[in-house]
């Protein structure tokens, strides 16, 4: 009674679909690529309304952290020099490695695209593997960074501490603390949020990884892999504005 | 079918989406966007119930001076209640999930939206925001009222901010779901021959509502989040004792919220442009210019928020820019009124239930724009700052502009989305009892919250009884005018005349498909040769032409 | 827009609508990447008075464009609405920035 494009055979297959109102269905299964959804004309188009859906799901995570962005840009005009001082507490050390782990874990993800696009199975695998494992390295690095915040009594709250100066160019200038722990309260907050995209991109790509090695994924049908790794690409650009913005106010002392 | 014991003499009846599957769970699963728009319709009339009733708990507190029903801290949290209810589990998801759900598809000529799961996603979001709400309001509420301004929210109120906090962060999530499946779907399930120049204006209007929601609910999204965590984990992102500026947190919400107010109307508004095509048997005047004002509000809308922060310690000269952007507002809402009033003149008009709607939406929507202007204005907007007034004029937009709307369109595609005509005359009777009772309501609000009366009281000086009890009288009036329709709609669904495909001869995919559609909305993928609202090829149907006056 | 997107012909294959780049070129993206964040950190123990920060954003937005153009594959993609989409929301980023910013910038001003 539906479905009968003149043009197209266009696929009316329930595999794959999670239609709870496709129990009549034509019964002439035509199309034969399991991943093609029943409403859509081709794969083509499914392919097309993926990937820009995607790209608008990125768009409310800019505008999500836009917020952030902006409080920041706001709290480090008007208080300076603490954000200076506190900025200069952070290990740069452990923020450049991690900006380093990112970018090579974005390489695997674009290398991951790219296998996919060619049907390599393994490849694809182990490359997803090596990008879960560089995205956990990130977490690990992080975490040692949180604890050394705690030891420092950096954390906002009762327990916050902070005595140390802005080192501007060799002259100590003392800072408040309270402005001080809202750089602080910042700086967790931006990392943290950054942090939690990173655990749903760990648990992303390894879903992804399990999925790829059975095979899951076609020449013709990798769009989950294109759009988690999308997404990979946007957590590592936020870093990318997040690390210099953080770590690198008035280093040159 | 689950059905297959029909005797085979018998011709079935034809299988449309109501009638295909019947079990609980061909409904809780589905991903059929007209059922998900039905499950929609369910849950918002709920919440509308419940943010009613403490719409009139405050109207029955304020019908006396003196705080006799209730004391400031019981209707601090009735009016917060009565807010957050009606603005994010209401306005903002009613036309575009409801209708917009039901319709997007039809209009544009697709099986579904793009994206079916997550459409059904948004809705499950939307119940766990209003399941978490419910338990909130029942564990004793929050007080913050519907802006959780710091720093009450973070420090002073001790009720369950945080919780309310992610109901309606969930709710949130809900509606960027619907407005990225409406972006797509508009982008990619186009049928063949269906250009942009030919997409009906509720398609624009929608889109634009699309766009709002993406760019928006984000930004309130996360100001949400830095509340609760200021609330629990002493982040101080807000904190003025570290330095930090509560006017911040208006900024972003604000940011969000002002934005917020075009998701409610634009949807409405076209609803509008559909009904008075129809009605009118014309095209809509100026259809390019009507398209592309949806756009340029939604666009302009981002560019006004601070006008809610003129009293509150913004810069003068900000106040200023503020000020002048928000006029500018003014200039795509007028091309839409003009634009209407145009497609009206000369055209061969009939009074039906929608048409009623659509010119108390005409009228109360241009009351509480010109009244937005008057609050534009900073000279005024210092004046009247968190009077009445404010009350009024938002209200005008939100209750006068999208209810009108919605209730406007729910009549109109009733027949489509049920098979069944409603009762006219019931219609008719209770479009009049929300016509008064809304205006008896709400103006006298102006002219209360001109004298001076401010908001969020429980009580006042006794020289503002007569205007309050009048409120509180158009308040009633209002109620059975919002009671009626639920009733005859339930008994239409029984007892209503078969309406068949396209009662109201009007224009649009969605009529040319079966009433109620079947599941996959076309037989055929429509291919569109025509302009839309091509209402001189269409012929008038008959039971329209009689009775009424032209 | 003259015809929508989604008449297309075909049914079961997909045309990969960005052009895709050597394996090599990925990894000489990524090598530029790093050498910039480097580069990045360096700069930041000079001073450039109030150029450090400008610097440090230029630096990261052109890390940040790198990324969307190749391996986003924003770049070469026969989809002009990707383009379209991202500039956007960097726009509306940029309104919630400055005007809010026109309000602290000016606060003093009597």
């Amino acid at each position: 009674m539906h479905d009968s494009r003149a043009t197209t055979s266009a696929g009316s297959t329930p595999v794959g679909s999670t239609h709870g109102s496709t129990q009549v269905m034509t019964a002439d299964h035509e199309a034969h690529n399991p991943a093609l959804l029943h409403h859509f004309a081709d794969a083509q188009q499914q392919k097309n309304a993926a990937s820009l859906g995607m790209w608008l799901f990125l768009v409310t995570e800019i505008m999500f952290f836009g917020g952030m962005f902006c409080a920041y840009l706001i709290y480090r005009l008007a208080h300076f020099n603490a954000f200076a001082a506190g900025s200069q507490q952070l290990n740069i050390w452990m923020g450049g490695v991690n900006t380093a782990v990112l970018i090579v874990s974005s390489v695997t993800v674009v290398l991951a695209v790219k296998a996919a696009e060619a049907g390599k199975r393994k490849l694809l695998t182990g490359y997803l593997v090596v990008t879960v494992l560089l995205g956990m390295t990130f977490l690990v690095i992080k975490g040692f960074e949180y604890a050394e915040k705690f030891e420092k009594h950096h954390v906002p709250g009762p327990t916050f501490n902070f005595t140390e100066k802005f080192d501007d160019n060799g002259k100590q200038i003392p800072v408040n603390p309270k402005e001080a722990e809202l750089f602080f309260s910042l700086y967790f907050a931006m990392t943290g949020m950054h942090a939690l995209h990173m655990i749903i991109g760990c648990g992303l790509f390894s879903t992804l990884a399990v999925l790829a090695w059975k095979g899951h994924y076609t020449t013709n049908y990798f769009t989950p892999i294109e759009n988690a790794g999308l997404y990979w690409h946007l957590v590592d650009i936020i870093w990318i504005y997040l690390f210099p913005l953080l770590y690198l106010i008035s280093r040159h002392t | 079918m689950a059905t297959t014991t029909v005797i085979p003499a018998t011709p079935a009846p034809k299988l449309n989406y109501l009638n295909n599957g019947h079990t609980l769970k061909s409904w809780l699963l589905t991903t059929d966007h007209k059922r998900i728009a039905l499950l929609y319709l369910v849950s918002v009339t709920a919440m509308f119930m419940l943010g009613g009733f403490f719409a009139m708990l405050i109207r029955l507190e304020l019908l006396t001076p003196q705080g006799d029903l209730m004391q400031a801290d019981t209707y601090n949290k009735v009016f917060t209640m009565h807010g957050m209810i009606m603005v994010f589990f209401f306005l903002v998801p009613v036309v575009p999930a409801v209708l917009g759900n039901f319709l997007v598809p039809l209009m544009v000529g697709a099986k579904d939206l793009a994206f079916p799961r997550i459409n059904l996603l948004s809705w499950y979001l939307y119940v766990a925001g209003g399941l978490l709400f419910l338990h909130c309001m029942l564990n004793g509420g929050v007080d913050t009222g519907w802006t959780f301004y710091t720093p009450y929210s973070t420090v002073g109120s001790n009720t369950n901010v945080i919780e309310a906090g992610l109901a309606i962060f969930l709710a949130g999530f809900s509606s960027i779901f619907t407005g990225l499946n409406f972006i797509v779907t508009v982008h990619r399930m186009r049928a063949p021959g269906l250009t942009w120049g030919r997409l009906p204006l509720f398609i624009w209007s929608n889109y634009a509502t699309a766009l709002v929601m993406i760019l928006g609910t984000p930004v309130l999204a996360i100001t949400i989040v830095l509340v609760a965590v200021e609330r629990s984990f002493h982040l101080g992102i807000f904190d003025p004792n570290l330095g930090g500026d509560p006017l911040l947190f208006q900024h972003l919400f604000w940011f969000y919220s002002h934005p917020a107010v075009y998701i409610m109307i634009l949807p409405s508004m076209g609803v509008i442009s559909e009904v008075i095509a129809c009605f009118t048997r014309k095209r809509v005047f100026g259809y390019k210019f009507v398209a592309l004002s949806s756009v340029a509000i939604a666009v302009f809308g981002f560019l006004v928020w601070a006008h809610h922060m003129f009293v509150a310690g913004i810069s003068l000269y900000a106040a200023l820019v503020f000020s002048f952007l928000s006029f500018s507002v003014g200039v795509p809402s007028a091309v839409k009124v003009f634009n209407w009033t145009a497609t009206l003149y000369k055209g061969s008009i009939t009074y039906a239930t929608p048409m009623l709607y659509a010119f108390g939406f005409i009228g109360l929507f241009t009351i509480g724009g010109l009244t937005g202007l008057m609050l534009a204005t900073i000279g005024i907007n210092v004046h009247v700052t968190d009077t009445y007034f404010v009350i009024a004029h938002f209200h005008y937009i939100m209750v006068g502009g999208a209810l009108m709307g919605y209730l406007g369109g729910l009549h109109f595609w009733w027949p489509k989305i049920t098979g069944r005509m409603y009762p006219e005359a019931w219609a008719k009777l209770s479009a009049m009892f929300v016509f008064f009772g809304f205006n008896l309501t709400f103006f006298p609000q102006f002219i209360l919250g001109y004298l001076g009366m401010p908001r969020r009281y429980w009580q006042y000086p006794p020289e503002f009884q007569v205007l309050n009890v009048l409120s509180t009288a158009g308040a009633s009036v209002l109620a059975v005018g919002y009671l009626l329709p639920m009733i005859y709609l339930l008994w239409s669904l029984r007892y209503g005349p078969i309406a068949g495909d396209n009662p109201w001869g009007a224009a649009g995919l969605e009529w040319k498909t079966t009433s109620p559609p079947p599941t996959f909305n076309f037989d055929e993928t429509p291919v569109v040769t025509w302009e839309a609202y091509n209402y001189d090829e269409i012929p008038e149907p008959k039971e329209l032409e009689a009775p009424v006056a032209r | 827009m003259a015809q929508p997107e989604s008449t297309h012909e075909h049914d079961l294959t997909v045309e990969h609508e960005h052009t895709t780049h050597s394996q090599g070129f990925y990894i000489a993206i990524g090598a530029v990447l790093l050498v910039l964040t480097i580069t990045t950190a360096a700069v930041a123990f000079i001073n450039l008075g109030p150029f450090n920060p400008v610097v440090a954003l230029l630096i990261a937005t052109i890390k940040a464009t790198l990324v969307i153009l190749f391996f986003m594959h924003v770049k070469g993609a026969s989809e002009k609405l990707t383009g379209v989409v991202v500039l956007s929301a960097f726009f509306f980023l940029a309104i919630l920035l400055t005007l809010s910013l026109a309000d602290y910038l000016t606060r003093s001003w009597r």
